[in-house]
């Protein structure tokens, strides 16, 4: 029994022994020194990429915290409390402006000078009396009534409640005079001024005034612009994609329309604008800022991305799944439409997705064939004239007020949001319908 | 692509001059271009009904490009160009009398590496029938489904999961299932290419067993680089090398003597 351990441990002291006789390269100190400076390159290679990687989320993250920090205050919108007594005779003739400042000078009866009484009237937005207006043809009633009603404050109101016009400035300086800065001090006291959601914001059209200015004008209008490019950007798309990858003689001339398409998917999106300035404007007379010709316009820019993502998605199909689908017999079309496609529809969604959201996030092409006009009414048809939401933005980042300084970044929001949106949408199709063979 | 036939109208004979049983398929003088370079150097091959052919050869010599001239899986790789006769039953299957996609339904193909469709079990079955109008009813389906798999010795293992994915199953299996797809539109040929290549030894021997009961129905042609294979599920064994068909014979006869020195080396494994 000992023999047999001493024997074995014998044995295994000779294999040690021959082990580093014949020790090989790799056990080398050369070796170890070289794995050692091949582990340190990967290391330096790796904390180059987390940096990388930190430095682009660190920019997002002050990208979208400044957004957020101007924005945030947009969707609140001060509102003021008023006892208005709604005279028969004045409702009738739709002066409902005067019903309001009568109840906005009782509640500071020492003023009564006309300049001080018209800085009064300025407290109040322009839209009040609709305000009242719509009150009234809700419930006629009321006529002859006395009514408590809450209506939105003017802008630089709003401005002030919210701390950004300070009272600490001299008065020449301040926006807002002394005589406005008292009554709204004693219509707070008394609780009649209130910061209320801004329904405006989603519900309204643009407007001079900061807020009865909203973006749901600009949201339809990207909308109708959007259902016109995917409607026929989509068919177009896939359908040129399925015939370059699956069809087509691959000769001179397929390479020539792949170069240009290629070529077509990396030109300045305002060549787009100005093509359809061109023709669809000048040459065919489509009517202007129409989202008609903007979907139009989205659709030549989008169709190359389309067009692209399609045929990549396709070429991923294993060729032996079309080899299946042909050896029992199936058609071209056949092994296309049953097999192919289905395979590569999450790649082309994901695709058209991407490509939409790069539409709806477009600008210049829209300014060219006028889309960027003032425009209040909400937009009901293809050919009405219509803005889109980042031109809205364009447009309000243009404007000097405060108020529209925030409703610029809360509109910014608003297609973060939607773009964010359709980027999950994206992803999500993609992963659901992932396959692997 | 563009398929250059000679002879249009070409018709070939139903039974070697020296009689014996009936000729499914005939290869006259058949050449095959990728481009210009030239893969096939004029086959003759005369493919016997209801017999097992194996094409033997080492890798790169043309039996894929023959086996799939055979049912026209050529016509979708850009720039081969076929020429010469290839008959089914006496017909040019590149005439105007044959059409590919209904020739593909008469010679079937099972592939080297097992492709499945990506989808049921039972779908990738009622794909063919489904395409060719074969069955109209759901209960005439389910039956094709099941004979299908039974005939590819798969019914058993899979007949509680026929909605699950046929990816699902493992290699061996799937080549069966690819197996049953193809018996499915009732086909006169079945080409295979090598289709024990990715199995393991169970696997093979199952698809050898199951090539030997379908030559009662079926005319078959395989590709195989394993000589006992070719050996065991052959009736005729054809040699080829270098684009060459060097020697065809009866299975028996090449492997016990063959007449040409290249067969004698390339199955005494010489080179390969
Ligand atoms: N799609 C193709 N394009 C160009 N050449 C090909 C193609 N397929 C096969 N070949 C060439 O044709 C010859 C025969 O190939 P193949 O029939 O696949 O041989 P085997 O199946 O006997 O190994 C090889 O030289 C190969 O390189
Ligand atoms: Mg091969």
């Amino acid at each position: 029994m000992t023999d047999l351990v001493q024997q074995d441990v014998r044995t295994q002291e000779t294999r040690a022994m021959s082990v580093t006789a014949t020790k090989s390269r790799y056990q080398s100190a050369e070796f170890s020194d070289r794995l050692r400076r091949r582990y340190a390159a990967e290391r330096r290679f790796r904390l180059a990429g987390m940096a990388a990687v930190g430095i682009a989320s660190l920019m997002l993250v002050v990208l979208l915290g400044s957004i957020v920090g101007k924005g945030y205050t947009a969707f609140w919108q001060t509102q003021i409390r008023l006892e208005v007594t709604l005279d028969k005779t004045q409702v009738e003739e739709g002066n409902y402006m005067p019903v309001l400042r009568q109840a906005l000078y009782a509640v500071v009866p020492e003023v009564t000078d006309r300049a001080g009484r018209r800085s009064l009237n300025e407290l109040l937005s322009s839209g009040a009396p609709y305000q009242l207006e719509a009150m009234v043809k809700a419930n006629p009633s009321i006529v002859g009534t006395k009514q408590t009603v809450w209506v939105l404050a003017d802008d630089e109101v709003d401005q002030f409640m919210k701390g950004f016009i300070r009272r600490d400035v001299p008065e020449s300086e301040r926006r807002l005079n002394d005589i406005k800065i008292g009554a709204l001090d004693k219509l707070a006291a008394a609780g009649a001024v209130k910061s209320a959601f801004n329904t405006t914001l989603f519900t309204a059209g643009d407007s001079r005034e900061p807020e009865q200015a909203g973006i749901w004008g600009a949201i339809v209008g990207s909308f109708l612009t959007l259902v016109v490019t995917m409607l026929l950007s989509v068919p177009i798309g896939i359908a040129a994609a399925v015939y370059l990858e699956e069809f087509a003689p691959k000769n001179r001339w397929t390479d020539l329309i792949e170069v240009n398409i290629n070529n077509l998917a990396a030109v300045p999106s305002i060549i787009f604008g100005l093509l359809g300035l061109a023709v669809f404007l000048g040459f065919f007379g489509m009517p202007r800022s129409a989202p008609l010709v903007g979907g139009l316009v989205m659709a030549l820019m989008t169709l190359p991305v389309i067009i692209i993502a399609s045929r990549v998605a396709l070429k991923a199909v294993p060729p032996s799944i079309r080899e299946a689908a042909l050896g029992v017999g199936a058609s071209p079309l056949q092994t296309v439409a049953h097999h192919v496609l289905p395979l590569a529809m999450p790649g082309i969604l994901t695709g058209t997705i991407i490509g939409m959201a790069r539409a709806l996030g477009e600008t210049a092409p829209l300014l060219m064939i006028g889309m960027v006009a003032f425009i209040v009414d909400i937009p009901h048809g293809l050919t009405d004239s219509a803005t889109a939401l980042p031109v809205q933005i364009y447009m309000w980042a243009d404007s000097p007020e405060r108020a529209f300084t925030e409703r610029t970044s809360a509109a910014i929001l608003v297609l973060l949001a939607f773009l964010i949106l359709m980027n999950g949408l994206a992803v999500f199709l993609r992963k659901k319908f992932e396959r692997r063979w | 692509m563009s398929v250059q036939t000679q002879f249009p109208t070409a018709s070939a004979p139903l039974r070697s001059a020296t009689g014996g049983p009936l000729l499914k398929m005939v290869a006259r003088d058949v050449k095959v271009f990728y481009g210009a370079k030239q893969a096939l150097k004029g086959i003759d091959l005369e493919i016997q009904e209801n017999r097992v052919m194996a094409l033997i050869g080492p890798s790169g010599c043309g039996k894929s490009t023959f086996l799939r001239c055979l049912n026209r899986m050529n016509d979708t790789i850009e720039n081969c160009r076929v020429e010469g006769l290839i008959a089914l039953d006496g017909e040019d299957v590149y005439g105007h009398a044959i059409d590919a996609v209904q020739l593909r339904a008469r010679v079937g193909m099972v592939f080297q590496k097992p492709n499945p469709f990506p989808k049921s079990i039972y779908d990738n079955i009622a794909y063919g029938p489904r395409i060719h109008g074969i069955a109209t009813h759901r209960d005439e389906l389910d039956e094709i489904v099941q004979t299908s798999l039974e005939r590819a010795g798969l019914w058993n293992e899979v007949k509680d999961r026929l909605r699950e994915p046929g990816t699902g199953l493992s290699g061996g299996q799937q080549q069966r299932l690819c197996i049953a797809r193809a018996i499915a539109v009732s086909p006169e040929v079945i080409l295979m290419d090598e289709p024990c290549s990715a199995l393991d030894p169970i696997a093979t021997a199952h698809i050898e067993e199951l090539i030997d009961e379908l030559r009662e129905n079926y005319t078959i042609v395989i590709v195989t680089h394993n000589m006992q294979q070719a050996a065991r599920v052959s009736q005729k064994t054809a040699f080829f090398h270098l684009g060459e068909m060097v020697e065809c014979d009866d299975t028996e006869e090449i492997f016990t003597n063959p007449r040409d020195e290249r067969t004698q080396g390339y199955i005494t494994g010489r080179y390969g």
